[in-house]
């Protein structure tokens, strides 16, 4: 078992242990229903992901009990935070008077999570986040959120459970591709003092363990998704920040255009999972 | 597969090295003392208290916890490693359904979880569960 | 009060006289242990969390929980209750600050 890759540091090789084959003990539940509704948790790897055979959400990855936290809306701690969600999409502010629900109705966003990260008609990546604080500053002339703060969470949480166990499919030709080039080369460029691009966890090494962690593909078809390491909603740059500091580089800005164009290209990696907004995960 | 096998057989040493320098003495007092606390020195029983928990943890901050103990008025869950052993006490009163109830729990390191039910008639009853708490993957 | 705590519970609208019942509550709260150092000034959090968590039906005791730190963030307790009667619950969690936070929720028996 060689895992140590040419250009790897060896301090790198010392810190990060990987554990071949030691998932296979691990008994999951056997499919991820909601609500009665079924969940794709595996589906065909598009054809630009040549190395991987099928793509897999990160609930897959989980314990049996951190799996069972989210076949029931109840016993998901997610969604109390998409019940504040619901408080803050009626709650007027801002000086034109108005709340989100004064221009939209949640079913406006059924398949919205699909599509995100977008080109939009001025040619410029949205994320969800950016969407919110658009039709914020734009149109309610309130204050926008912090990218990741609790708000936002708890707001993109409940627009995206409009969209739940819909397939991704993010678009990554025409406008989109420079951008998905863009986050395609950031997925395999190695960072840190650690020396790791996403790639060599995510792509080369999923289903191991990486100490005591069973390593996903980092899917984001869960996000914004509970942890139970942190008690809260995390949005997919946090989590993209986190993964940055973990390999010792020093992270993007959350909205940046680097995560933005990141999250497109991660998106289309899961092309087909369903949207599990709000995920639980470890 | 030289590499796999040298990291499992450090990881068995270092685990069994733990237990037994560390693990029991310290922890069999701690257990011993919040017992007594609930029990003001009754004799405890073992059995006639299901108590549920993971055998691994995906992380210590929500370990999920279930105990029952038909007929039972009162049951407390210890956690003895912790910073303080006691987690919860459930009261049972008139109306519950059944001596029975599950929680979520922050467990600090791999410890062994106590319930300790108190009967109807005074008796106490207790259990308990080895739950291995893991570190993340990268730091996390 | 704790800010933006918001309580969920889960009670079936309906049962038959003495039924046995599953309920489930969370509610959003830190759970603030008293054992975190603030990162910024280095100092420790001072405690701060709900210690006791009740259901009673129509006055009469369901549950009554002592929580310590231990309890996880959102604490969450899943337990059995008997209906009687049509009527309500009422369930009412305690914080260190002195703040109460309550709901209820009817149940038709029929």
């Amino acid at each position: 078992m060689e895992i140590q890759k040419p250009g790897m540091k060896v301090g790198a090789a010392a810190v990060i242990v990987l554990l071949a084959g030691a998932g296979a003990g691990f008994a999951g539940q056997p499919s991820l229903v909601i609500d009665g509704q079924t969940m794709i948790t595996k589906a065909k790897a598009p054809a630009y992901t040549p190395k991987l055979t099928s793509v897999q959400s990160g609930w897959v990855f989980r314990s049996k009990e951190t799996q069972a936290l989210q076949l029931d809306d109840f016993d998901n701690p997610g969604f109390v935070f998409v019940d504040k969600g619901r408080d803050l999409f009626n709650k007027v502010e801002g000086s034109a008077g108005k709340s989100c629900a004064s221009c939209h109705e949640l079913k406006d966003f059924i398949g919205l999570r699909t599509r995100l990260p977008r080109v939009n008609k001025d040619g410029h990546l949205e994320t969800m986040e950016d969407l919110v604080n658009k039709s914020r500053t734009k149109y309610m002339g309130a204050k926008p959120w912090k990218y990741s703060g609790s708000k936002m969470t708890a707001v993109t949480a409940l627009i995206s459970l409009q969209s739940r166990g819909m397939p991704m499919n993010v678009a990554v030709d025409g406008p989109a591709k420079p951008f998905w080039e863009k986050g395609k080369k950031l997925y395999y460029t190695r960072v840190g003092q650690l020396d790791l691009a996403c790639a060599n966890c995510h792509e080369d090494n999923y289903g191991k363990m990486i100490r005591a962690d069973h390593l996903s593909q980092g899917q984001i078809n869960g996000f914004p998704t509970y942890r139970l390491k942190n008690a809260k909603l995390n949005s997919v740059h946090a989590r993209f920040k986190g993964c940055m500091k973990n390999v010792r580089a020093k992270p993007y800005k959350q909205g940046s255009p680097e995560f933005k164009a990141l999250e497109l290209y991660v998106a289309s990696r899961g092309q087909g999972l369903s949207v599990e907004s709000p995920s639980v995960r470890n | 597969m030289t590499i796999t096998r040298r990291y499992a057989l450090a990881l068995g040493g270092g685990a069994l090295a733990l237990t037994g320098l560390s693990g029991l003495p310290a922890f069999a007092s701690v257990a011993d003392d919040a017992i007594m606390k609930i029990t003001g020195g009754a004799k405890v029983v073992e059995g006639g208290v299901d108590l549920t928990a993971p055998e691994i943890a995906e992380n210590g901050n929500t370990v999920p916890v279930a105990v029952s103990a038909p007929g039972a008025s009162v049951i407390t869950i210890l956690a003895p490693s912790n910073p303080s052993p006691a987690v919860a006490t459930f009261n049972f009163g008139p109306l519950s359904g059944a001596s029975e109830a599950s929680t979520r729990m922050r467990l600090a390191k791999t410890q062994k979880v106590i319930a300790v039910a108190k009967m109807a008639d005074g008796s106490f009853h207790t259990a308990s569960a080895m739950v291995k708490v893991t570190i993340g993957g990268c730091g996390g | 009060m704790a800010k933006g705590v918001k309580p969920r519970v889960k009670v079936p609208k309906t049962a038959s006289a003495g039924d046995v019942i599953t309920i489930k509550t969370l509610i959003s709260h830190k759970m603030e242990s008293g054992q975190r150092k603030d990162k910024k000034t280095g100092k420790i959090k001072p405690r701060e969390i709900i210690h006791r968590f009740t259901c009673d039906f129509n006055g009469q005791n369901v549950i009554d929980v002592k929580l310590e730190p231990a309890i996880s963030s959102n604490p969450y307790f899943q337990f059995k209750a008997k209906v009687p009667t049509s009527g309500e619950f009422k369930f009412t969690w305690y914080d260190d600050d002195g703040s109460i936070y309550s709901t209820s929720k009817k149940i038709a028996v029929g």
